[in-house]
């Protein structure tokens, strides 16, 4: 018997999984979690896609996990191991952010909430959830600040859809045409006082997240007072199959694909999100080298052009024929009804419209560099 | 689920309906649900050697990629093409949207293959898992 025995960790169930199963959802790990891929009975992962492109679509990301840091010097804390500014968030606000290891490179993506004068929330991935807690915690010690993770206390639901914000207020008190993007509120819904949402999501669509109490009878009976409410909008309940294509139309990155412990900030193209002016933090000092060194893969969208479905980490080719990159996303998008891919390539073959191909099982197909996101949401007129 | 008792079936979730050296081979109703909605078919040409036991194509959701296993060895005659612009027929009818036809090297090979009960029981255990 080997002294250190491999122990597979309990795969873990959010409150509604007793949902899912009662709405015949197909269930798969994701992360060590078992969540609800799809619905098929609701429809399947296109149709639960496009409910969110044209209606309302409902998703449970009780998965993801939630860090609550309190204290005098909160600011300085998440100031220090994330790579946004939070010094120029209001009380109610939120930015997408990251964290970095000190070489640069991801740890995770999050974002940060804003819920008081001293006191943030940080929403983390599910597959990251105690690398994370751990890495916060660490990084937190030297400052006068609480650190709590939050993560089993809540259920998540998100609203996504242009409709989200019609079948939401249906079931809150709270002013929701008051919430801008990505700010916060609180407010009553379907009867739970002080209910956190927040204006935000992972789809490319205007939509909510709400953070419920995590035990099932009250996560069931919120889910399916959302559902009753948004039957008028067409609502859809979401799995993770159609959160993957929503977001990858968006261009919203996965962690472990467009993001991981290798890839920096420069190559992700995520500079908008990280504020070099600001006081030091994890990660700078090898990005500042990074960005004069000049980066040599950048994160391009393909289209693909010929008969085939670029997938997760398969190879990208010059037209020649040589490898020159790979794909960290790939996938049939149910609403451009295009088979895109987000891949990483050398500099010099990111430039739009320049044709690539992807390795199909053996076969090289035709794909081409194309603007992105490949989904942008239409302007309110 | 019913499979018809006249088709041979893989553990690979293929079927095969053969009359004298010709066969026609498709995915199993079971394969379709799944798999999700198909959303891409990869088949051979006309005149491609298809080998028992080896993949001669390939089917794919939104989600997930699978291949196409031989259930027999043959030679190609004839290709479903209309499944290459709507694949989704082989969600709504999949023991009707065959996807090759072929002429088969040794038909005695069917005989190595599933009944229409011995798949419905194999299947039933594969989702029980």
């Amino acid at each position: 018997m080997p002294a250190v025995e491999a122990t597979t960790p309990a795969i873990r169930k959010t409150a509604l999984h007793p949902v899912h199963r009662q709405m015949g959802a197909k269930m798969v790990e994701f992360n060590g979690w078992e969540m609800p891929v799809e619905y098929p009975s609701a429809g399947g992962i296109v149709a639960e896609h496009n409910a969110v492109r044209t209606g309302v679509g409902i998703f449970d990301v009780s998965h993801m996990g939630d860090i609550r840091l309190a204290g005098p010097q909160a600011l300085a804390a998440v100031q220090h191991f994330s790579m946004n500014d939070a010094s120029r968030l209001a009380i109610g606000q939120a930015q997408y952010s990251a964290l970095l290891y000190p070489e640069g490179t991801f740890v995770d993506d999050v974002v940060v909430h804003r819920l008081g004068e001293e006191e943030y929330l940080l929403v983390i991935n599910a597959g990251t959830r105690e690398k994370d807690f751990s890495w916060v915690s660490e990084h937190t010690r030297q400052f006068n600040c609480e650190v709590e993770n939050l993560s089993d206390e809540f259920a998540q639901i998100a609203i996504q859809g242009s409709k989200a914000v019609n079948l939401l207020q249906k079931l809150t008190d709270a002013d929701l045409s008051a919430v801008k993007f990505y700010w916060v509120t609180r407010g009553t819904v379907c009867g739970l006082k002080n209910t956190l949402i927040a204006r935000t999501g992972y789809t490319g669509e205007d939509g909510f997240e709400i953070y419920i109490p995590s035990d099932e009878p009250t996560s069931a009976r919120v889910w399916n007072e959302i559902l009753q409410a948004g039957k008028e909008f067409g609502v859809l309940p979401c799995g993770l199959g159609a959160r993957n294509t929503l977001r990858l139309e968006a261009k919203l990155p996965l962690y472990g694909h467009e993001i991981s412990d290798t890839i920096n900030v420069w190559e992700a193209g995520l500079d908008r999100f990280c504020k070099m002016e600001k006081p030091d933090f994890i990660g700078r000092a090898p990005l500042e080298k990074a960005r004069a060194e000049g980066t040599k893969r950048t994160l391009v969208g393909l289209e693909m052009t010929d008969r085939g479905i670029a997938r997760d980490f398969y190879k990208v080719l010059d037209p020649a024929g040589r490898e020159i990159g790979y794909v960290t996303s790939g996938s049939p998008a149910p609403f451009l009804k295009k088979n895109i891919a987000l891949a990483y390539v050398p500099p010099e073959f990111a430039a739009l419209d320049t044709d690539l191909k992807v390795e199909i099982r053996g076969q090289g197909v035709k794909a081409r560099v194309v603007p992105t996101p490949f989904y942008k949401k239409p302007k309110k007129t | 689920m019913p499979f018809p008792t006249d088709y041979k079936y893989t553990k690979e979730h293929e079927w095969i309906k053969a009359d004298g050296k010709n066969a026609t081979i498709g995915i199993t109703s079971y394969a379709q649900e799944s798999l999700g909605d198909l959303v891409f078919v990869d088949l051979p040409k006309p005149g491609a050697e298809i080998t028992s036991g080896k993949t001669f194509g390939s089917v794919e959701s939104v989600k997930a990629v699978s291949d196409l296993y031989a259930p027999v060895s043959g030679t190609v005659t004839e290709v479903n093409g209309e499944l290459a612009t709507a694949p989704e027929k082989i969600n709504k009818d999949a023991h009707s949207a065959w996807m090759v036809k072929i002429t088969m090297k040794d038909p005695t090979e069917l005989n190595s293959l599933l009944s229409a009960s011995d798949y419905e029981k194999f299947v039933a255990e594969e989702g029980g898992r």
